[in-house]
């Protein structure tokens, strides 16, 4: 039922972003339009805005994120974590570790682990579409069922499994994890917008010159293919931020906590939630913030490609 | 020798769940070298389906193709896509209906133009580009280095279909197939269009199959005539021959439906009656014979022949117009 779902959304945004006939100029007027949606300027607002956090988070953190510099305020017996105080706006966490520098340097974290997923599941799911949407025939049936089976398993469950395979538990390991449910969405889209371009006008009009088999594939067909992948891979951006935190936060991240990452924080702050819930107030916030920035980027772009919304 | 021998034609299109479709149903034709042949008939009678069978282009999975396609002494059905794929633009091309949608709108007009040059004639980039330059010189685009650079949608439709008229003429093959290249076009850029196509096929010796809904277009082009209805060739004359003493009953209707100079003003056009759904199936009698004013008893239990009737001329007909005037002229 769930896979059913997923795929007929995918499907549908290969649909949505299929007629590529207007090309540069589809992409023109499509940013024309973007451009006057309050919901992008929003959405890519945030994004910049945490972007460039994470890019001057060293210079604004104030203290060494792994040093427990308010230790001596920190008391188990009575569940005592250090208050804010004068150099600490935040106080401090649990092992009395300054938690606004955290917060800010856990940015950085946060957003290379959600991108390089992305990256890799991009990549993952173009080597597939690929595949699929250029020789048709049995290698379609092949990577398409393969694909099939991935999707119909709740994608959460999925990266769990596949981190729970690592026998060290690292970053790498959500990068892993998050990367591989999305490969079979980006490869199921590319094949459905490939195969849209394999049956298009210009690709028949290119091998009635005798257009060599790969210049079609990469020439004319896969640039007219990306659209609606390029929609898709921002709003995969939101989701692999979400699922790195959950992965994170049920423990599959790195051990070692020294290197700040919000979802980790969000998961060792899950034993204070009644007595001290700021500890998972700031990671759980801009990790709901930071999301959203790239959802509403990512449906904003989808609004502004879809034929029918076009005039 | 004949250049092209198309030889018993047939395409069905098997679906699963669909009735199989048979487009094109033993089709046989010549293309002499440097002659014109045009394929005519209504929207759905098989031309396209003819065109991309010869340029091997027609969808693999569920397509039934048989007979011959014999191209120089090479038999093009055979040829494996590879093959194919070494043929196609370098000895016979094709142009399309919609120019607008036949050119990559993200690749530049000269990158596609150049492409097929570097890929048949082995130029170099640098050659290819310039060579690029002088075909769509020679096609009548104005300011070609800068076309060159641009996107189809920086085009007029009649520019664009020039630029594929360049790419497919790049390498001068000694084919072309032209299905409805004029039929997407504004009225006025029609008539510029046909007079450049003939003037190329002329200026390289290229033959031209020309495939068209539209008799006016035959008029003015071709050499010899094939009237397709429902998959099959009904008729076939030379053009003088067809527009001075249509025999088939379609072929008269066609030219009823197309408006002439010399006809007198306010005149209504007189379309064919019904249409090419009401088609029986060529099992059943004539295709034609729901729509046709001659039809005979016979007409609804067997199909007509292809006989040829004169040097030439071919009819498939059980009572073609005009019969009754011979029989009386011989009594
Ligand atoms: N890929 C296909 N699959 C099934 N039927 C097709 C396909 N292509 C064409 N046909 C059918 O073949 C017949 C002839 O089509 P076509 O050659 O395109 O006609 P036209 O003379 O207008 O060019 C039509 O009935 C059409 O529906
Ligand atoms: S065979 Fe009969 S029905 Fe068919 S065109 Fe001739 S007269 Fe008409
Ligand atoms: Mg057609």
């Amino acid at each position: 039922m769930l896979g059913t779902q997923r795929k007929e959304r995918i499907d549908g945004l290969a649909e949505s972003g299929g007629d590529t006939t207007a090309g540069v100029s589809l992409a023109a007027s499509a940013w024309r339009r973007l451009r006057r949606s309050p919901t992008f300027l929003v959405g890519a607002g945030i994004i910049c805005a945490f972007v460039l956090l994470a890019l001057v988070s060293p210079i604004l953190a104030q203290h060494d994120p792994a040093l427990r510099l308010l230790e001596e305020q920190v008391s188990r017996a009575d569940n005592r974590i250090p208050a804010p105080q004068p150099g600490f706006p935040l106080g401090g966490d649990q092992y009395g570790r300054p938690l606004l520098s955290r917060v800010l340097l856990g940015s950085q974290q946060t957003l290379l682990v959600a991108l390089l997923a992305t990256v890799i599941g991009l990549g993952g799911g173009l080597t597939l579409g690929i595949l699929a949407g250029a020789f048709g025939g049995w290698v379609d049936t092949l990577v398409m069922r393969v694909v099939d089976v991935m999707l119909s398993v709740p994608s959460l469950l999925l990266a769990v499994s596949i981190g729970a395979l690592f026998q060290q538990q690292s970053q790498f390991t959500v990068i892993i994890a998050v990367a591989t449910v999305q490969i079979p969405i980006f490869g199921r889209l590319l094949r459905g917008t490939m195969l849209a371009q394999r049956a298009s006008d210009h690709v028949l009009a290119a091998r009635a010159l005798g257009v060599r088999q790969r210049s079609i594939v990469f020439r004319h067909m896969l640039p007219n293919a990306l659209g609606p992948v390029i929609v898709q891979a921002t709003l995969m951006l939101a989701v692999a931020i979400i699922d790195a935190a959950a992965l994170s936060f049920l423990g599959l991240g790195a051990a070692d906590t020294s290197t700040p990452e919000w979802g980790q924080m969000l998961g060792s702050a899950q034993n204070f939630f009644d007595t001290h819930p700021h500890l998972a107030f700031w990671p759980a916030g801009c990790i709901i913030v930071v999301a959203l920035g790239f959802t509403l980027v990512g449906e904003s772009m989808r609004d502004a490609l879809d034929p029918k919304k076009r005039r | 020798m004949a250049l092209l021998e198309v030889r018993d034609l047939s395409v069905r299109f098997v679906r699963k769940s669909e009735p199989t479709v048979s487009a094109v149903d033993g089709v046989s034709f010549d293309v002499h070298p440097g002659s014109t042949v045009g394929l005519v008939g209504e929207s759905g009678c098989g031309k396209s389906v003819t065109s991309l069978a010869i340029m091997g282009l027609l969808p693999g999975r569920g397509t039934e193709v048989s007979g011959s396609v014999n191209l120089e002494g090479s038999e093009l059905l055979r040829l494996s896509q590879r093959e194919f794929d070494r043929r196609r633009g370098k000895d016979l091309g094709m142009v399309f209906q919609d120019p607008l949608t036949s050119l990559n709108p993200v690749v530049p007009i000269g990158l596609q133009v150049s492409e097929v040059i570097e890929r048949h004639r082995g130029l170099s980039r640098r050659d290819a580009s310039r060579e690029a330059a002088r075909l769509l010189d020679r096609v009548g685009i104005p300011d070609p280095d800068r076309r060159l650079k641009e996107y189809s949608h920086q085009l007029s439709g009649g520019m664009r279909q020039r630029a594929l008229i360049a790419m497919a003429l790049a390498c001068e093959p000694r084919l072309l197939i032209a299905d409805e290249p004029t039929t997407a076009l504004d009225v006025t850029i029609q008539a510029q269009i046909l007079t450049l196509l003939k003037e190329l096929v002329a200026e390289t010796g290229t033959a031209l199959i020309m495939i068209t809904h539209d008799l006016g277009v035959v008029a003015g082009m071709c050499d010899e005539v094939n009237v397709l209805y429902a998959g099959r060739i009904v008729e076939r004359a030379q053009r003088h021959e067809l527009f001075s003493r249509p025999r088939h009953p379609y072929t008269a209707g066609l030219m009823a439906s197309v408006p002439r100079l010399d006809s007198p003003r306010g005149q209504r056009l007189a379309p064919i009656e019904g249409s090419v759904a009401d088609n029986i199936p060529w099992e059943g009698g004539c295709a034609f014979s729901p729509r046709c004013g001659n039809a005979l008893a016979v007409c609804g239990e067997r199909a007509p022949e292809l006989e040829t009737i004169e040097q030439g001329r071919l009819l498939r007909c059980h009572n073609p117009i005009g019969a009754a005037e011979l029989e009386r002229a011989h009594d």
